[in-house]
């Protein structure tokens, strides 16, 4: 009776699979997968899902005939529990894509278990540029932002404006450590020097024992390579010890509007830093962060939102292209073939090693005064063209791109 | 000597001090926690919740009603201290004469609703308070930000205040003996459920306490409790569960040492604690300043 029912099962199975025979299991299933209760979900968290499936509904991918389904789950920040989940969802559950992973260390494990079961993973949060550097797949794409491209842009702009002398405050994991290096590159590249760094637990909450020892440094630039909640509060108990009183300014490597919003504009006025998008550039994005806020309790999108978004709907777009997703390297190559083009990031490419090229913004942290509106918190400053706001293809020594 | 240790006095003096800041919030936490275990016999896991509403109800009277800071400083305690009664009535009752480990589930349970309730309303990245007394002195090794100064200050008071009534006043006699003998307490005409209620309101105002001393300097987060409760968890198993001296001192203590820590060797400074931790329980299990029951 059981062997029966059993067989009855997967004639049906096979049955649904030979209506919708190009996909894998006749469902795109896409995993989100972020931290959605820590210090990174403003950041990304329950609002990256929800961009998912705003990127599935705009695509019309019902309408296309493309069945598409989002879940999602908390890493926790913690690679264990991410591997697990990867693992979970691609054996078990029939996921094709992972989008999101913030928590570079969580992002490196997906990167390799996803490379292994030949699936797709589209990383929008995490920052570590090795993941189209040393550790590149056929199977990853790097959406958004990554830590060459916010020591290039930040860094550089620094140190152009006189800001010599480093001291970093780096939160000890693997993100921290390839935004400290490949910042310490840029600063000493253009004519500066790194006196010191101190390595701090993930994530903290008193920094400033290690601020005093960055004030002690007598370094121009206290140079900030953590994010969220570490950053919100070392920039808080800086200015508290005086330390920006005291002439030393500080910079803030990866910082998201969310950021700006917990600390105030009060106390973050003044900063610069570098992102990919921002919610007020232009009328595409602030329609998307309308509905964004409406959806999501009144908080406003981030650019790792709209990378997601972003993100989603190419891939859409190449397994349309390909009327398959069932193999993940396939995809992604057919992803690094189409030109990409939406409503939140424009057109751009998918380079070589994985890279999604497009334009990065320096922006200005907005005065009190200057504000006028809910979340309207920054000036951007410069366009930093997609060709010079990423690194080098030659030098990511991606094992993906031949050496001529 | 010093030194020899590749660091220079002036340093050193600075992070010792910063040190002590920290433990002043260790030692305020632990002590709420001293006095409800010592007290009530219950493992109250919710105190970094409560510590974090503490926070937030800081924020709420600043940002919805316009009482600064100082007012909060009274009137916050007071109102969560009152969310504990009516918590201590409606569940942890039940639970008395039942094993410690279902207070501590039923703690444990509310803490991450609580959490989770608040996460879901204001957001993960926190809020901002300011600071009500901004500036500092500068000191001849550092810069003493005022605010902190007067931390340690309250939090001086508030352990002294605290282990003074319970230790060496009549009402603390009481509270003393109705956790040795109830019936016999009772049977003194002393209503011993209500003084067991107010107790643990009293505890959860401290820990509310110490949320509002923490709103201006920590960011103001649904999770700012979750990240030093376990911490603080270690120091009262290290102070001795209960003891209420024991739990100021090593608060304190062992604060400064994970300040040095930070200065040696950043990357230990949050296993540091529970390394000291796992010694103490080796060599003495009630902790140091524990009785072996």
């Amino acid at each position: 009776m059981r062997f029966k029912s059993l067989l009855v099962t997967t004639a049906a199975v096979l049955a649904a699979g030979a209506a919708n025979a190009q996909m894998s299991d006749g469902v795109i299933k896409i995993g989100v997968m972020n931290d959605q209760s820590g210090l990174y979900a403003d950041v990304s968290g329950p609002g990256g899902t929800w961009a998912a499936k705003k990127a599935v509904e705009d695509y019309g991918a019902a309408a296309k005939g493309l069945k598409v389904e989002v879940v999602f789950a908390d890493h926790q920040n913690k690679p264990d529990v991410g591997s697990n989940i990867a693992r979970q969802w691609y054996d078990v559950d029939k996921v094709d894509v992972i989008v999101d992973v913030p928590t570079s260390s969580v992002a490196l494990a997906i990167n390799q278990i996803t490379k292994e079961k030949n699936k797709v993973f589209l990383g929008s949060g995490p920052a570590t540029a090795d993941l189209t550097g040393p550790a590149c797949t056929p199977n990853t794409v790097h959406w958004t932002y990554d830590t060459w491209a916010l020591a290039n842009g930040t860094g550089k702009a620094i140190v152009d404006t006189g800001g010599k002398s480093w001291f970093f405050l780096t939160a000890d994991y693997a993100f921290g450590h390839a935004l400290e290096r490949d910042t310490k590159a840029v600063v000493e590249a253009n004519g500066g020097k790194v006196l010191g760094a101190v390595r701090t637990p993930f994530p903290g909450t008193d920094f400033s024992s290690f601020l005093l020892q960055a004030q002690a440094s007598k370094a121009q630039i206290i140079g900030l390579a953590n994010a969220g909640g570490d950053t919100i509060n070392s920039i808080k108990q800086a200015s508290e010890f005086g330390i920006v009183e005291g002439g030393q300014k500080l910079a803030g490597m990866l910082m998201f509007d969310t950021d700006i919003h917990a600390l105030g504009l009060k106390t973050a006025q003044g900063l610069n830093f570098t992102t990919a998008w921002y919610w007020d550039a232009n009328d595409n994005n602030r329609a998307f962060a309308k509905d964004f806020s409406a959806a999501n309790g009144g908080k406003y999108p981030t650019m790792v939102h709209a990378g997601i978004y972003s993100a989603v709907i190419h891939y859409l777009k190449a397994v349309e292209a390909l009327k398959s997703d069932a193999d993940g390297a396939k995809v992604v190559a057919k992803m690094k073939e189409l030109p990409s083009d939406d409503k939140l990031f424009g057109k751009g490419t998918v380079r070589e090693d994985g890279r999604h090229m497009h334009d990065m913004y320096l922006v200005e942290v907005k005065k009190p005064a200057e504000s006028k509106k809910p979340w309207d918190y920054l000036t951007v400053k410069k366009t930093i063209p997609a060709a010079q706001a990423f690194r080098p293809l030659k030098d990511g020594n991606c094992p993906l791109v031949k050496k001529s | 000597m010093f030194e020899l240790l590749g660091i220079p006095p002036q340093a050193l003096f600075g992070q010792l001090l910063l040190g002590l800041i920290n433990g002043a919030f260790y030692a305020m936490l632990s002590l709420g926690l001293a006095v409800i275990f010592g007290l009530l016999n219950v493992i109250n896991f919710t105190h970094g919740a409560q510590y974090m509403m503490g926070a937030f109800a800081a924020w709420m009277l600043l940002e919805w009603v316009g009482v600064p800071y100082w007012g909060a400083l009274i009137i916050v305690p007071v109102l969560i201290g009152a969310t504990g009664i009516l918590l201590e009535k409606l569940f942890l009752k039940r639970l008395y004469h039942l094993d410690h480990l279902y207070g501590l589930l039923l703690t444990f349970g509310l803490a991450l609703i609580i959490e989770g309730l608040f996460r879901k309303q204001f957001g993960s990245s926190g809020l901002p308070y300011p600071n009500p007394l901004p500036g500092g002195t500068r000191l001849d090794f550092m810069f003493l930000p005022n605010y902190r100064a007067w931390v340690v200050v309250a939090s001086l008071v508030l352990c002294f205040g605290t282990w003074f009534m319970i230790e060496r006043t009549k009402l603390g006699s009481y509270l003393r003996a109705a956790v040795e003998r109830p019936d016999l307490v009772q049977a003194f005409g002393i209503n011993v459920p209500r003084m067991i209620t107010l107790t643990y309101g009293f505890g959860v105002g401290l820990a509310a306490l110490a949320g509002v001393l923490a709103a201006p300097i920590y960011n103001v987060n649904p999770v700012m409790g979750s990240n030093l409760i376990i911490i603080v968890f270690a120091v009262v198993v290290i102070g001795g569960m209960g003891s209420i001296l024991g739990a100021i001192i090593t608060g304190f203590a062992l604060g400064i040492i994970e300040g040095l820590t930070k200065v040696f060797y950043p990357e230990a400074s949050n296993t540091v604690i529970f390394i000291i931790m796992a010694i103490v329980l080796m060599v003495k299990p009630a902790g140091l300043f524990g009785t072996p029951k």
